[in-house]
């Protein structure tokens, strides 16, 4: 039943991901990311990250999605045309290197994940021998709350400080330039 | 209780790496092939979640959610990256009217 989910889950999560990458139509690509984005929720619920779902709805799909698509809206229709028409035939002899380079990127990723042997893996055999994996009882939010506060409060801090100097930038950036200047 | 318990047992930790391996080739052929800076975007999204999809899958075994909150620092650092990006574009496509990348080529030399 599980796997059932995980595979349904994976290969809508595959699917979206390709017509994102290789859609010609921007928008449709635009709203599959959308459906990946939510895949990608359902599998963190399948990985036991339930809090990590959520904040990847209301983060990815409400903040940054929706950022994403405000910059499409003002960006011009005939400027995303031009570029639809200019690229095409995604398999030419043009992509040809780039196809390559992620083809063998794909198969060095998949020597090594069967090289490592993952589900072997001493200490993952012995999380599982020794029933030390994270339970499922609701206190898992519990945990990242407390490791937010104690061992990672430094990062988080730094991190916050790094988000609000990024959106200053952004406003910075995207202001009307003042007619002295130009 | 208990058989949920068993659920991230029921998928082998190695199904979750591939998944994460193929959506990170998939992100980067995405970067690779397209003109488009709003798809090269998404694609960089796409691998950046990738690597969440995986540090999620890891923490479990790990039996602390130290892993989960990782995911949390990635997901900022990404809405960091998209706001600037994102800045950055809109401005490039008020001075060249256009986001294909192809035809920012100044700085290339």
């Amino acid at each position: 039943m599980i796997k059932v989910f995980f595979y349904l889950m994976a290969f809508i999560t595959l699917a979206s991901a390709l017509v994102v990458a290789a859609g010609k139509n921007l928008v449709r690509s635009l709203f599959m990311f959308f459906v990946t984005l939510f895949g990608l929720a359902g599998l963190y619920v399948l990985a036991l990250a339930d809090f990590v779902a959520v904040t990847q709805i209301v983060i990815y799909v409400g903040g940054i999605l929706v950022l994403i698509l405000f910059a499409f809206m003002l960006s011009g229709k005939e400027a995303l045309n031009k570029v639809s028409v200019q690229a095409d035939g995604f398999i030419s002899l043009k992509n040809a290197p780039a196809l390559l380079l992620a083809g063998l990127f794909l198969v060095i990723m998949f020597n090594v994940v069967f090289k490592a042997q993952a589900d072997n893996l001493p200490w993952v055999q012995a999380a599982i021998s020794n029933q030390n994996i994270m339970p499922v009882n609701g206190t898992g939010i519990n945990h990242i709350g407390v490791n937010l506060m104690t061992r990672y409060l430094l990062p988080f801090e730094v991190i916050s400080i790094l988000l609000m100097l990024a959106l200053v930038g952004a406003a910075h950036l995207s202001r009307k330039p003042k007619e002295d200047e130009v | 209780m208990e058989s949920l318990t068993r659920t991230i047992q029921a998928v082998p930790l190695n199904h979750y790496i591939f998944l994460s391996a193929i959506i990170f080739s998939i992100g980067v052929m995405g970067v690779l092939l397209r003109r488009n800076a709003i798809v090269i975007f998404m694609s960089v999204e796409l691998m950046l979640n990738s690597v969440n999809l995986l540090l999620t899958a890891f923490s479990v075994y790990r039996g602390d959610a130290a892993g989960q909150v990782f995911v949390f620092f990635i997901m900022a650092l990404a809405a960091a990256e998209v706001a600037v990006g994102l800045a950055i574009i809109v401005m490039i496509y008020r001075n060249t009217n256009s986001i294909d990348i192809n035809v920012l080529n100044r700085l290339k030399w």
